[in-house]
């Protein structure tokens, strides 16, 4: 896999802004940092009101998909840029969900939106309507969604990657740092997890770090590329940023992001739970 | 959801507000104001929360007052800001309750 194929820089993002056939996207988790400034002619998605369920814990479904893209203005044909804060967490999350309903030309923009401020590129507050398409989505792809059954399955057999930071793996605390912390799952991992934080994927600015860094990153967590493997986080976003390191960018065949993660899997009678820094057994 | 500051915290004024749903006995709270080298709050700076081994935990973007606010544990944790008027770093020994402190970058 190219990184090419998946990946725009900001240089290359900012030439092409307004180029036909090619969509900017914007999704966030605050999901009021587009309304502050975003890029041109970028438009919105929510991560929450527009990809999930309204009531039932489930993504939205192919008919909705359907009409979403089309009344944003979104074609089968266009080459979709995905782009936002939380170094691309949501954006990487909306590139996996756009794969899962078979969007074939979707890219993320390197550094997401972090890296975009901090080169002082330029940032707007238009509102931006694009003409209603006619968008056709593909059934799932369930090769690339993992669920919980799997994942139990999945102990001790396949690569499961924690890629929470590492207090989070422990079981010392239940969420990223920047929300608070009482939550109802029980802490710690699923075992024989290994533990990757996500941002060590990651330069400072954003940006994926090289290939080559990459493949060392996971071969010396011990990640036997021979087997599959499902990423999990605490409710998917950062494991679908793993999830693109490793099936987009180094190309790695069988892998699963399991959305569900971690609000999930922690809030399941009668799992394995494993607590502490070490994997733990199967 | 709101964002009043919790009442009779003690909060000084300049930090974060906090939701009101929060339980401030529970949670441990880092917060502050990222200044640049002639003092004047840094908004729309990117400051990290390093681990006690230096590993990324979480990232936020300060508010225009340049204001920002974790929700960590007890412990030893390193703040760095990355920003358009440069970097800086600032460590902060932690305990439950409000934790203030301010980090200085330059470039």
């Amino acid at each position: 896999m190219s990184r090419d194929s998946v990946l725009v820089s900001a240089d290359w993002a900012e030439k092409n802004l307004g180029s036909a056939g090619t969509v900017f996207v914007e999704v966030d988790e605050d999901t009021t940092a587009y309304d502050g400034g975003h890029i041109p002619g970028a438009i919105k998605l929510d991560w929450k009101s527009d990809l999930q369920d309204p009531i039932r814990r489930d993504f939205v479904n192919k008919q909705q998909f359907e009409a979403l893209l089309a009344g944003r203005g979104v074609g089968n044909d266009d080459t979709v840029i995905l782009y936002g804060g939380n170094n691309n967490w949501f954006a990487a999350y909306a590139y996996w969900y756009f794969k899962l309903y078979g969007h074939e030309n979707v890219k993320l923009l390197d550094g997401g939106r972090k890296k975009w401020e901090l080169d002082n590129r330029p940032l707007v507050t238009d509102v931006v309507s694009r003409p209603a398409t006619s968008y056709q989505a593909k059934e799932q792809d369930l090769s690339i969604r993992a669920f919980r059954d799997e994942v139990v399955g999945a102990i001790g057999a396949k690569n499961l990657v924690d890629v929470r930071s590492p207090d989070e793996y422990a079981g010392r605390l239940l969420a990223p740092a920047h929300l608070p912390q009482e939550q109802a799952q029980r802490p710690g991992h699923v075992p024989t997890a290994l533990s990757v934080p996500w941002s060590k994927a990651a330069n400072e600015d954003g940006t994926f770090k090289s290939d080559a860094e990459l493949t060392t990153l996971y071969g010396d967590a011990g990640l036997d590329g021979s087997k599959a493997t499902i990423a999990y986080c605490r409710i998917g976003e950062r494991s679908s940023h793993t999830w693109f390191v490793l099936r987009e960018l180094l190309g790695h065949s069988d892998v699963k992001n399991y959305d569900g993660s971690w609000t999930e899997y922690g809030s399941l009678v009668g799992v394995p739970v494993a607590v502490g820094d070490e994997p733990g057994q199967a | 959801m709101g964002t009043e500051a919790v009442a009779g915290c003690g909060a000084p004024e300049q930090s974060a507000p906090l939701p009101a749903s929060v339980d401030i006995e529970k949670e441990t709270v880092i917060t502050g104001v990222v200044r640049s080298d002639a003092g004047e709050p840094v908004g729309g700076a990117y400051v990290r929360l390093l681990d006690a081994t230096g590993e990324f935990t979480a990232e936020v973007v300060t508010s225009p007052a340049g204001q920002f606010r974790f929700f960590a544990a007890p412990g030893t944790w390193t703040l760095r800001a990355l920003s358009r008027h440069g970097n800086g770093d600032t460590e902060v020994t932690a305990s439950r309750g409000i934790n203030e402190v301010g980090v200085s970058v330059r470039s």
